[in-house]
């Protein structure tokens, strides 16, 4: 019963977490906010019965890309919000429109899925490493051949765009 | 692990996939609309960690694998061009580049 609770305390740290990196005015408190809030997915992800996505989401998601976030965001000034005063706008103009949109497509979701036939519980049981291994190299072998070309395109294209060039530059 | 409503689980997913897309809709920063697009890639994970655990197949988390590599592509390369903007026009702003010319 107690682990019920500690998987909806975790989803409510997530929530909160993540308004408050959309909310956010500086780029490092949202950047943290948003660790806590991977971190809360990772504790969801765990009690869902998947530890291999848990170890991965800590990992890999808050280990190795938010660190880069963080180094991006420290070592070439990426930072915060200073806007041109032309792009400022009130509270209202720039959150009401897209709250009232968004809001709107979440009553729609809440509604479909209270309203499906769908009620079935979560079977208790562990989905460990060893058979997303089995999985991964058996039938998703294509997939995972995509998503290597996937990060070498990635990779490439964020040498070729981040390079310093010193030729063709104006401001 | 526990006894969780899969209804349940997809509703945080969608309250978090929500929370992202305001963030997209309303910041013009583009680092933050980045972050948001993290949560949004994170809540869909969340739903696909969900399903495989319902059913008990491996399926959700490969899935979850795959969203992982497209997000370290997706933040590599946006990073870069972050960079890149913050070096020729000194802001992340994203309205600027409606004045994008050649």
């Amino acid at each position: 019963m107690t682990l019920e609770w500690i998987f909806y305390f975790a989803a409510a740290i997530a929530f909160v977490a993540s308004v408050k990196v959309v909310t956010g005015e500086n780029a490092i408190h949202a950047l943290l906010y948003l660790v806590v809030s991977l971190l809360a997915v990772a504790m969801c992800f765990y009690l869902l019965g998947a530890p291999f996505a848990a170890g991965l989401e800590v990992i890999v998601y808050a280990g190795a890309i938010l660190v880069l976030f963080v180094f991006a965001v420290m070592m070439f000034d990426l930072q915060g919000d200073r806007q041109p005063a032309v792009f400022q706008q009130s509270w209202s103009a720039t959150w009401l429109g897209p709250v009232a949109l968004t809001f709107t497509l979440a009553i729609l979701l809440t509604y479909i899925l209270l309203n499906g036939t769908f009620d079935k519980g979560i079977e208790p049981g562990i989905v460990g490493a060893k058979q997303v291994g089995i999985a991964l190299y058996g039938p998703y072998l294509l997939a995972v051949e995509i998503a290597s070309f996937l990060l070498l395109a990635g990779l490439i294209a964020g040498y070729h765009f981040a390079k310093y060039s010193t030729q063709g530059e104006h401001r | 692990m526990i006894d969780i409503a899969i209804t349940h689980v997809f509703l945080i997913s969608a309250l978090l996939f929500c929370v992202g897309f305001i963030g997209v809709l309303a910041r013009r920063n583009t680092l933050f609309m980045l972050m948001s697009l993290e949560v949004m890639l994170n809540a869909v994970g969340l739903a696909f960690v969900g399903a495989g655990s319902l059913w008990q197949q491996a399926d959700g988390q490969i899935m979850f694998i795959l969203i992982l590599t497209l997000a370290a592509a997706e933040v590599a390369i946006g990073l870069a061009l972050l960079i890149r903007m913050q070096h020729q026009r000194h802001n992340v702003d994203v309205d600027g580049l409606s004045k994008l010319r050649g």
